[in-house]
């Protein structure tokens, strides 16, 4: 029964974009995680998705789920703020901050967080469907 | 038999086997939503349905297993979708709210599908316990 893999489309869809919120989380948690020296400073953490097509390749299926192919840090530039009196500041005075946009990353929860909405609806909606289909001819 | 049973059921369940399929098909474009590069599909419904019937009428009785399938190359019917906004930039062609509302018409339809079915067997029911 093909609906049974809507449930397995939008569950792939919903964790990878629960991934997507967990680096969001991280991202705004550690906006202003300062350190005192480039390497150590925390860099915003995006994640890749990718169709499965590979698997869907194997099962001789149309429909496609979705998978996180992994994260990749950042490399936009880090914040160097001067600052002598800052406990963390480095020899030459200066703070390092992470490349963190907080408004970007809001934007970003949002559509995560719609996005999730939306797989969620699509499971219930599948579930309803099926619920029709077991009770058929029944009363 | 006057009253050919999977003749009163033979469309609605081959529209409700492709609608599963299509309801497949979308929850995979919103599913990817968000990933660069893919291309969302769409279910030639016309075309689809004229297949799985004519699949139905032509079953073969083969006597050798060396004789040829007739089944042609399923899922032909499944076409990418014409983008109706420009490409953002990052080569995604699914339009979200789109995709959301034609899953709810093909839920819809589906159930209405089920509903006919349900009246149907009611019927046949009343039939068979004659009228009871």
């Amino acid at each position: 029964m093909s609906l049974f893999n809507v449930f397995n489309i939008s569950g792939s869809g919903m964790s990878a974009q629960s991934t997507r919120l967990n680096t969001t989380a991280s991202n705004i948690a550690n906006a202003d995680s300062v350190s005192s020296s480039a390497g150590e400073t925390y860099r915003a953490r995006h994640p890749v998705f990718a169709a499965a097509m590979q698997e869907a390749a194997a099962g001789q299926q149309s429909a496609t789920g979705v998978k996180v192919l992994g994260i990749v840090e950042s490399d936009k530039p880090l914040n160097v703020e001067y600052s002598p009196s800052h406990p963390m500041a480095d020899k030459d005075g200066y703070i390092y901050k992470p490349n963190v946009n907080v408004i970007e990353e809001m934007t970003n929860m949002i559509s995560a967080s719609r996005s999730y909405q939306t797989n969620v609806q699509l499971a219930e909606s599948a579930k309803n469907m099926l619920n029709k289909t077991l009770t058929l001819g029944q009363r | 038999m006057a009253v050919g049973f999977d003749k009163g059921f033979q469309m609605h369940a081959q529209g409700m086997v492709l609608r599963t399929q299509r309801a497949e098909v979308i929850a995979s474009n919103i599913a990817n939503a968000d990933t660069p590069g893919y291309k969302a599909q769409g279910m030639d419904f016309k075309e689809a349905l004229a297949q799985a019937s004519r699949q139905q009428q032509a079953t073969i009785y083969k006597s050798n297993e060396k004789h040829f399938d007739i089944r042609t190359g399923s899922e032909d019917f499944l076409k990418y979708r014409v983008p109706d906004q420009p490409d953002t930039g990052d080569g995604n062609t699914v339009d979200v709210q789109m995709e959301r509302n034609l899953y709810l018409e093909n839920s819809l339809e589906y159930q209405a599908s089920v509903q006919f079915l349900n009246g149907k067997i009611k019927a046949y029911k009343k039939v068979i316990s004659g009228g009871q």
